[in-house]
């Protein structure tokens, strides 16, 4: 009987009651910043975080079709309106938390130069990848962008259209296209890539992650807990060191 | 439908047949060699040609990744040689229907010249005709049903080609997108009833070619 008490005992301890499970709709340029972040709030408060990372339009369609979840961080403002409109965030609970920038990157090994994005009409790059731009946070971003300095027009059909904004660090990464557009925190996770330019200046785009406790959480107070968590200091040293920076 | 849309359509179509007419050639000789004659590493050569009807066709399109991509042992070559790229283009398109679509056409061919009895071949080589005149008048003959089957059920199985083509060709509008991929996206954007249209489009279209098989394969009865 006492092996059994203390094998309860041990159990109940292994795993306190009280720990939640805050499951996160993240957008994927923050999929290996928010791990280290995970790995710290998760020894702090004791509750444990499970991630679903894709495109930022991809997450805001599956929670609208109801698939489960307690937080959504957006890579732009835009989702999250949608999902406000639709009540189904609690509005309470979200705040912008990061910004990021643009680069253009290019293989490591490759010769290509460029000193801002009209590089990208050089006949040397025959196509560059940039995340779906109709629909895509850093697509919208990048595309937006091209269009205020007048250069999509001419560049468009050389677009290589990726599923979210890691798809187009990979095909750069594999050789496949010349050059990218992805954020700055996307090229400094790739030893193979490098910033060819960084895109800025006033026409550069504002870029704003937000986050919000989701309506069907099933636990509001640990989601909510969380979010508070992502804007505290010690979670900006985090971002921070990815390249991110506060909103 | 739209413009976009019907382009998507009429590309699907011409990719998909232009694939099924490069297949054919080495689908029948190869669906000959393993009905007519016994040969080493026959077995290993018929389990490689089946693989992509049971591997995800994802797992097939990221080996065509490896191999034509700029970087890969095939995609490099045509690179630097020929100045050809494969990997995001309708060339990749093409390259992951045929892999998709040649393990169909083999089996159904192979059956089919299975089917014809070597007595009928050896009586016209007895009469004069020569081995290349046998095949063509004889053998393809009375397989014509089977190997016809094949090739609309192989045509079928490409225009719904989605795992391997976009890995390997993407998504590019107006480029690589087929029906299938044109699909997925539609939905991923939340535009549904796009996507729906698109849907009527290709259940006809298989539903076409797979009736159109069925027909010749049970030797013309409509119904």
């Amino acid at each position: 009987m006492s092996v059994l008490r203390s094998l309860f005992l041990l159990i109940l301890i292994a795993f306190p009651l009280h720990a939640s499970e805050v499951r996160v709709h993240a957008a994927a340029s923050l999929s290996d910043v928010l791990k280290e972040v995970a790995a710290r709030y998760e020894k702090r408060s004791g509750d444990k975080l499970i991630f679903n990372f894709a495109a930022s339009s991809t997450l805001s369609r599956q929670i609208r079709e109801g698939a489960p979840g307690d937080v959504f961080f957006s890579a732009d403002e835009a989702k999250m309106n949608d999902l406000q409109k639709e009540g189904l965030i609690v509005p309470a609970t979200r705040r912008s938390i990061l910004s990021n920038r643009l680069v253009i990157v290019v293989a490591s090994d490759s010769r290509i130069r460029m000193s801002n994005a009209r590089g990208l009409l050089s006949t040397e790059i025959r196509r560059f990848a940039i995340a779906e731009p109709s629909s895509v946070p850093a697509g919208i971003y990048a595309r937006q962008y091209l269009e205020r300095i007048g250069l999509w027009s001419r560049i468009q059909a050389r677009a290589v259209p990726t599923e979210n904004v890691r798809g187009a660090l990979a095909a750069v990464e594999s050789g496949n296209v010349e050059a990218g557009i992805v954020y700055v925190t996307d090229a400094l996770i790739s030893r193979i890539v490098r910033v060819a330019c960084e895109i800025k200046g006033p026409d550069a785009p504002r870029i704003s992650y937000p986050a919000a406790v989701l309506r069907d959480a099933s636990d509001r107070v640990a989601a909510g807990k969380f979010v508070l968590f992502l804007s505290s200091r010690e979670a900006m040293t985090i971002f921070r060191r990815h390249g991110f920076f506060a909103r | 439908m739209n413009a976009d849309e019907w382009q998507v359509v009429f590309f699907t179509l011409r990719i998909a047949a232009l694939s099924t007419a490069l297949i054919v050639p080495p689908g029948l000789a190869l669906g000959w060699l393993l009905a007519r004659y016994q040969w080493r590493g026959k077995s290993i050569v018929e389990t490689i040609i089946a693989l992509p009807l049971v591997m995800p066709p994802v797992a097939t399109g990221l080996i065509l990744l490896h191999l034509f991509g700029r970087r890969g042992a095939i995609g490099a070559f045509l690179y630097q040689n020929f100045d050809l790229d494969v990997v995001f283009t309708w060339r990749a398109v093409v390259l992951a229907m045929m892999v998709m679509s040649i393990p169909l056409l083999v089996r159904t061919a192979r059956v089919a010249f299975e089917d014809v009895n070597p007595r009928l071949e050896q009586i016209a080589r007895t009469l004069g005709a020569s081995d290349m005149r046998v095949f063509f008048t004889v053998t393809l003959r009375l397989a014509v049903r089977g190997i016809l089957g094949g090739i609309l059920l192989a045509f079928a199985r490409s225009l719904g080609e989605f795992g391997a083509t976009i890995l390997v060709a993407g998504n590019i509008p107006g480029r690589t997108s087929t029906l299938a991929v044109s699909i997925y996206n539609f939905v991923q954007l939340g535009r549904d009833a796009d996507a729906y249209r698109l849907l009527v489009v290709s259940v006809t279209i298989a539903f076409l070619a797979i009736w159109a098989s069925e027909v010749v394969l049970r030797r013309g009865r409509l119904v």
